[in-house]
């Protein structure tokens, strides 16, 4: 299986490996600093993603973060030559982003799925979705956490 | 007789706080009326009212509500024979929907355990037929057995309103479960009161405070990631004021449960409930 | 440890062509492996369910690869093209490969 989240160690250290690459290469981008990007890196083979075709749905204040509802929908012909292969959920404020890599196939239908998810504070939700042909869409939503005080 | 009625929003919930709550119970939202003239609140709610919408939406699918996992577990034990009678619930009491109907909403209630006559809960209940009748164990409080055979009971009264006695041989328990209800405990020298009835509506530490009804227990609750059940609750509510909480299951728990249960009585069992 | 039952939820009927929505849920802690033993202090090891697959007549048509951010008693709702009659098959695994 691939590698897809680093500790902030390993995050910082693969860093400073894509720095020198850039500067021997005189590559010019923006380097892959959080483990988030890192993942999203990953999952896309290093493609930029591009807006539109993938919708995230989830609260805006989530009353627990412990169960946050979320839902993806990409559009999509759902053809064997044209289909969402996979979508990568993320959430860029829990101590690993990861949270799941939904796979699609033709006979999916259509490309959605949900399920519940952790958060450990108010973050940002990032789904990544991956066409057939390789092209890559991103949304990202925000999400409030207020987390339950008092009451046991 | 109780009215179903549907509150004004905002505006409604200010006047009802006494003018002092920041109310933000939402449009519509569902209250009874009180069952008597004694009762110290001017609209019963439940707890479900205070929840945002994707919990109370997560409730009220029966599908999607994790409660139900623990309902299922229950079925399963119900017909399952155990102990040295050879016997399961069933055997005596048939199917649940029929043999329990009505048991739910009216607990809890006087009842004979051990030679005596004392308050029983449904948890106690089931764990009195279990030693008593079927020579099995007794679960412990809150694993996921009792849970799910109290959710399972409990959910065949749902939608019915709650109706406990209170007079009679209940007066002195009921008294009792009230005197907890106003007692000051705990470091931070509060009563149950004190949040439910004079800040209920309010946040506290970003959580919209409740009238703390019980007619959606045993809860599916995000913080604990599972079931629970009411004297969990209490026994939290307690340690928050820093206090020494009651042992789940002892008379004193089942004194503030009869007292609660009057609080939110006309209120509809939603059992299993969802809450964050 | 209390067994774990899923609940799925499958339309019993559906023309063929049409894409259906189906639902699981399965009882599981979803321990994430970052959480303490409040006696003891000590981490509780992960136990996660992992991985989750819908297959319709042999053909895997979705599959989660799945994290300890997915909450307690994992929900999954997707969609399904049904081609023919047939039956839905759900695999759901954990850390200790049980189902
Ligand atoms: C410091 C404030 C505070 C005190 C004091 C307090 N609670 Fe609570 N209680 C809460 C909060 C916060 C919640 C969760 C939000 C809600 O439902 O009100 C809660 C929830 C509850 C609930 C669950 C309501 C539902 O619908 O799920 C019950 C029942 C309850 N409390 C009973 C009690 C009892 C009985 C006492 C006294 C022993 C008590 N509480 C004391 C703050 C308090
Ligand atoms: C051997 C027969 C027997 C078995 C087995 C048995 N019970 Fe009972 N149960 C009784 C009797 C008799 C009563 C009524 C006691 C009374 O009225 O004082 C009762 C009462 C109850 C009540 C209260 C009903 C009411 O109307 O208030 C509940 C709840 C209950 N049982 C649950 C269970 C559960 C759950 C099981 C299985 C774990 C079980 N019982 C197994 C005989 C049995």
């Amino acid at each position: 299986m691939k590698q897809v989240q680093f500790s902030r160690r390993e995050a910082m250290v693969l860093g400073a490996g894509a720095a020198t690459v850039t500067l021997l290469g005189g590559v010019t981008g923006a380097l892959a600093a959080t483990a988030t990007d890192d993942a999203i890196n990953a999952f896309t083979g290093g493609a930029t993603p591009s807006e539109g075709k993938i919708t995230l749905g989830a609260p805006e204040i989530a009353e627990n973060g412990n169960t946050v509802p979320i839902d993806v929908s990409v559009e999509s012909a759902m053809t064997d030559d044209d289909h969402v292969e996979s979508v990568l959920v993320l959430a860029d404020g829990n101590p690993n982003p990861g949270v799941a890599t939904f796979h699609f196939t033709p006979m999916s239908g259509d490309a959605t799925a949900a399920t519940r998810i952790r958060l450990a504070s108010t973050q940002n939700v990032v789904a990544v979705a991956k066409m057939k042909d390789g092209s890559v869409y991103m949304a990202k939503r925000e999400v409030k956490v207020t987390i339950g005080g008092c009451g046991g | 007789m109780m009215k179903k009625t549907v509150g004004l929003g905002v505006a409604a919930s200010v006047v009802l706080a006494g003018g002092l709550a920041v109310a933000e119970l939402r449009e519509g939202y569902v209250y009874f009326e009180p069952s008597s003239e004694e009762h110290p609140l001017d609209e019963i709610i439940s707890g479900r009212e205070f929840r945002d919408d994707a919990t109370r939406a997560l409730q009220e699918d029966d599908f999607e509500n994790p409660g139900f996992l623990s309902l299922e577990e229950g079925e399963e034990l119900w017909s399952t024979v155990d102990g040295s009678e050879n016997k399961s619930c069933e055997s005596c009491h048939g199917d649940v929907a029929e043999g329990m109907a009505g048991v739910g909403s009216t607990y809890p209630k006087l009842m004979a355990q051990g030679g005596k006559t004392t308050l029983t809960n449904i948890e106690n209940q089931i764990n009195t037929c279990r030693t008593e009748r079927m020579g099995a164990e007794a679960y412990k409080y809150d694993k996921p057995q009792l849970t799910g055979l109290t959710v399972l009971i409990k959910n065949v009264d749902r939608g019915e309103p709650v109706n406990v006695s209170t007079e009679g041989d209940y007066e002195s328990w009921f008294k009792k479960g009230e005197e907890l209800y106003y007692t000051r405990v705990g470091q931070l020298d509060m009563s149950c009161a004190h949040c439910h009835e004079e800040h209920y509506g309010e946040y506290i530490r970003a959580d919209h405070l409740s009238q703390g009804q019980t007619n959606g227990f045993p809860t599916y609750r995000f913080k604990w990631q599972g079931m629970g059940s009411l004297h969990r609750r209490f026994s939290g509510c307690m340690k928050n004021i820093r206090g020494v909480p009651y042992a789940k299951g002892s008379d004193e728990f089942l004194a503030l449960e009869l007292y609660t249960a009057w609080r939110g009585q006309g209120l509809p069992v939603e059992t299993p409930s969802v809450r964050n | 440890m209390a067994k774990v039952k899923p609940r799925v939820k499958v339309p019993k009927k559906a023309a063929a062509g049409d894409i259906v929505t189906i639902k699981t849920l399965i009882s599981h802690p979803m321990e994430s492996g970052q959480r303490k033993d409040k006696k003891t202090g000590e981490l509780i090891p992960r136990k996660i369910i992992n991985s989750f697959t819908a297959e319709f007549n042999g053909a895997k048509f979705f599959s989660a690869d799945i994290d300890p951010a997915v909450s307690a008693n994992p929900y999954m709702q997707f969609s399904l093209k049904v081609p023919e009659s047939g039956e839905v098959k759900f695999t759901w695994v954990d850390d200790e490969g049980s189902v």
